[in-house]
């Protein structure tokens, strides 16, 4: 190595110390339960979100589901021991007997901290046209353009509002994608979720903006455990788009979602996510534990459901948002960019379940690895007896800055139909000094390089996201690579 | 040896520089002084390290030099970092231009131009004044608008590699521009459209050292000094006609006279 890069090298080390920038804590009262998961909790929470009977017995029904089953190790994560019963299941900010109305009635400090993390609720819902449902700690704290929503006959809520105000859907759709039972986290979740956001639109309705949720841990020691549950009648379309941050904190925190979508016949739901929550510092101490099931039925003919993911931070990411193709004809897309840096792990990937004939399913997946990181790649193509003439297409491409990262993947396939035709390609790549100096020999910096580079390299995803998600998506790719370079 | 008194006029000077790839000596006591206002031209066989000269002025990590200095304007090239070259005025064209996939060609040439821009205390260029300008060059390269869009020399073909490599050179505008067989692999019309490329940029404050194995490229693009490069120093200079002689004659007529 030349003196030259050595020198880059070291100024952009030095960018390191600017680290996470959401890590931030909201001193603000709320209203904790005290650490523990049992019956009585669960029961707790359900009545303080005044829930009929038949969401009580489901909780408790996953609760007791739960405590027979044993934690999961098969991914390639070095995951440091979670103890269940010294995490706090439900943290409210304290407010008036029912919650915030409106806008005006949400706790200044909230929306201050929203403002803080680039969601001003009033002028970013505005200006951008994006309808914002804002999730801090584990309820949601205000959901903005409600009344054009409810003109198109687009239900947009938090969810436990939804359990109010549209039992007999809840009821119907609730677990019908993700059951209670479907894996350890899920379980737990069922067990004890506390709010997230409910989407309906109702049948050839085009919803008018994109819809968003922010998610938000701020208390200590609690989890994070919302559940999302968006259905498209058929003939809708829908764009959904979520964010996440958090505090930076020496103590791991456990997110534990659950997001499911329904699309009936020719309906098309887009989910998009920029995932940011606090990765931990660049020793490996803190840090986001981010397990999450998110899945997608396509249940109508011709329906469609894509999944674009941008995962930048989190300590530990385990997420594998999946279709489910049953409706003939039918569409599921996965576009990932997983970076880890420091000692950040991911093990993520999708699923792609194919039952209907003729569906289609495109795989695009970009890892991006730095420090000491470690990516993983899993997927699983499955094609069924039924998925006469399906198709599937996977790209798996992985990028490694510096000798100390790792990037593995694991792609199962499994075909049951003949007819089905299923690609597989993959590449793993350095990020190459010919680039790289190329850029340099035209004055570009080498952190602007590295950042032009790799946004070349996941440019097939990003074109995948919303405009104003796209930009968001390049910063934070930006800010969490910082000092990768070697 | 210049008076250490009087400030170096020279755009770039080159002293007695040797320098290292993979441990092995490729430049061995090559000097080189290129005036203002000229057009050096460097020939040479294969493999005499005419490619590492241009990559060690540039910056190219894994280069070492081992003896000698370089003064580009009078300052000490070899202590600036690639990018702090570049934005000094130094462009290099590249005898392979690398392909960047999913970096739009453009962008990249803005972000360079801007780079270079701020270093000077320039404001940046905005987007609508960057398009007028690069279309402006593109017309005089023959470049069709598709290139706008695409990724970075992604798919070109070499001709096409070559021309964008003129490109970047128009809207960066160097001082010093080493231009590494530039027309290798060009027809005969891609050929004099980039000389003409490289002499709307000729100013008497401008220079430019060519690298090339044509003396057809020096038809159009008439150099004010001819250099032969063996064995990684220079053995013999001339004017323009030593070209004509090397054609005729071949490097073993000029490494016998240097040997
Ligand atoms: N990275 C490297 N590792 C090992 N050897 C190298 C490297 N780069 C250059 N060399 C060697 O240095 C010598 C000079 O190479 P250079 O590319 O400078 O030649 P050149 O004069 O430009 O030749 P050409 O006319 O073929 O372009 C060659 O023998 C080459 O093999
Ligand atoms: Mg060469």
């Amino acid at each position: 190595m030349s003196e030259e890069t050595r020198q880059t090298q070291a100024e952009l080390e030095s960018l390191l110390a600017r680290g996470y920038q959401h890590g931030f804590v909201t001193e603000i009262e709320s209203d904790t339960v005290p650490p523990g998961l049992d019956e009585d909790v669960v029961r707790l929470i359900s009545r303080k979100k005044g829930e009929p009977a038949f969401l009580t017995e489901w909780r408790l029904k996953a609760l007791r589901h739960f405590f027979t089953m044993a934690e999961p190790h098969w991914a390639h994560l070095k995951i440091a021991p979670i103890d269940y019963q010294s995490i706090s299941y439900y943290s409210a900010p304290k407010t008036k007997k029912d919650g915030p109305k409106s806008l005006e009635e949400v706790d200044p400090k909230l929306l201050a901290t929203y403002e803080k993390l680039g969601v001003p609720l009033h002028e970013r819902a505005r200006l951008a046209g994006v309808a914002v449902d804002a999730v801090f700690d584990s309820v949601s704290v205000a959901t903005t353009f409600k009344e054009k929503l409810a003109a198109a006959g687009v239900v947009f809520c938090p969810f436990s509002e939804a359990v109010r105000s549209h039992p007999e859907l809840i009821e119907q759709y609730l677990g019908s994608v993700v059951p209670y039972t479907d894996n350890y986290f899920a379980t737990l979740n069922s067990a004890v979720f506390s709010d997230g956001s409910f989407v309906y639109i109702p049948k050839g309705v085009r919803c008018p903006m994109e819809l968003s949720t922010y998610f938000r841990i701020n208390a200590l020691n609690t989890g994070q455990f919302e559940r999302t549950l968006i259905i498209a009648d058929a003939g809708s379309y829908v764009s959904y788009l979520e964010g996440c941050s958090a505090p930076q904190r020496d103590e791991n925190q456990l997110h534990a979602a659950v997001v499911e979508l329904v699309a009936l016949d020719d309906a098309y739901i887009k989910y998009s996510t920029v995932q940011n929550w606090y990765p931990g510092d660049a020793d490996g101490k803190g840090g986001i534990y981010n397990f999450v099931t998110k899945r997608g039925e396509c249940r109508g003919r011709n329906s469609r459901i894509s999944w674009t993911q941008v995962e930048t931070g989190s300590a530990i990411t385990w997420k594998y948002p999946s279709c489910v193709l049953k409706g003939d004809g039918s569409i599921g897309e996965f576009y990932s960019v997983a970076t880890v840096n420091n000692h950040q792990q991911a093990d993520t990937g999708t699923k792609m379940i194919h039952v209907g004939r003729d569906t289609r399913s495109t795989i695009v997946s970009k890892g991006i690895s730095a420090g000491h990181g470690q990516n993983t790649y899993r997927g699983l193509v499955r094609m069924l007896p039924s998925a006469q003439a399906a198709r599937n297409f996977t790209q798996c491409d992985s990028l490694l800055m510096g000798g100390k990262c790792g990037a593995h993947t694991f792609p199962y396939v499994e075909v049951k139909n003949e007819t089905a035709t299923v690609e597989h390609e993959a590449s793993t790549s350095k990020i190459s000094e010919d680039q790289l100096f190329y850029c340099l020999a035209r004055g570009i910096g080498a952190e602007d390089a590295v950042n032009m580079i790799v946004s070349g390299f996941c440019k097939s995803v990003f074109k995948e996201l919303p405009m104003e998600f796209a930009v968001e998506a390049q910063n934070l790719l930006a800010v969490s690579l910082e000092g990768a370079v070697g | 040896m210049e008076n250490m008194k009087n400030p170096d006029t020279a755009l770039l000077r080159i002293e007695n520089l040797h320098a290292k790839v993979a441990g092995k000596e490729i430049l061995n006591g090559l000097s080189l002084t290129v005036e203002r206002g000229e057009v050096h031209a460097i020939m040479g066989p294969n493999g005499s390290g005419k490619s590492t000269l241009a990559s060690v002025l540039a910056g190219r990590p894994g280069y070492e030099v081992t003896q000698g200095r370089v003064s580009f304007e009078g300052r000490d090239l070899l202590s600036l970092p690639p990018e702090e070259r570049a934005r000094a005025g130094l462009f290099l064209g590249f005898q392979y231009p690398v392909e960047i996939p999913g970096v739009n060609n453009v962008y990249l040439l803005k972000a360079a131009l801007n780079a270079q821009r701020k270093t000077r205390g320039l404001p940046e260029v905005d987007a609508f004044e960057f398009l007028t300008l690069v279309r402006e060059k593109m017309k005089l390269m023959r470049m069709e608008d598709s290139f706008l869009s695409r990724g970075v020399n992604e798919g070109f073909s070499g001709g096409e590699k070559k021309r964008n490599e003129i490109l970047q050179m128009l809207v960066l505008e160097p001082q010093l521009a080493i231009l590494d067989e530039t027309d290798s692999g060009l027809d005969i019309d891609a050929l004099k459209i980039v000389a003409a490329g490289v002499n709307s940029l000729r100013s008497p404050e401008r220079a430019c050292v060519l690298v090339t194995h044509y003396q057809r490229l020096l038809d159009y693009i008439v150099p004010d000094q001819v250099h032969v490069l063996i064995r990684g120093r220079i053995v013999k200079s001339g004017d323009k006609s030593l070209a004509l002689e090397l054609e005729r004659r071949g490097y073993d007529w000029v490494a016998g006279a240097a040997a």
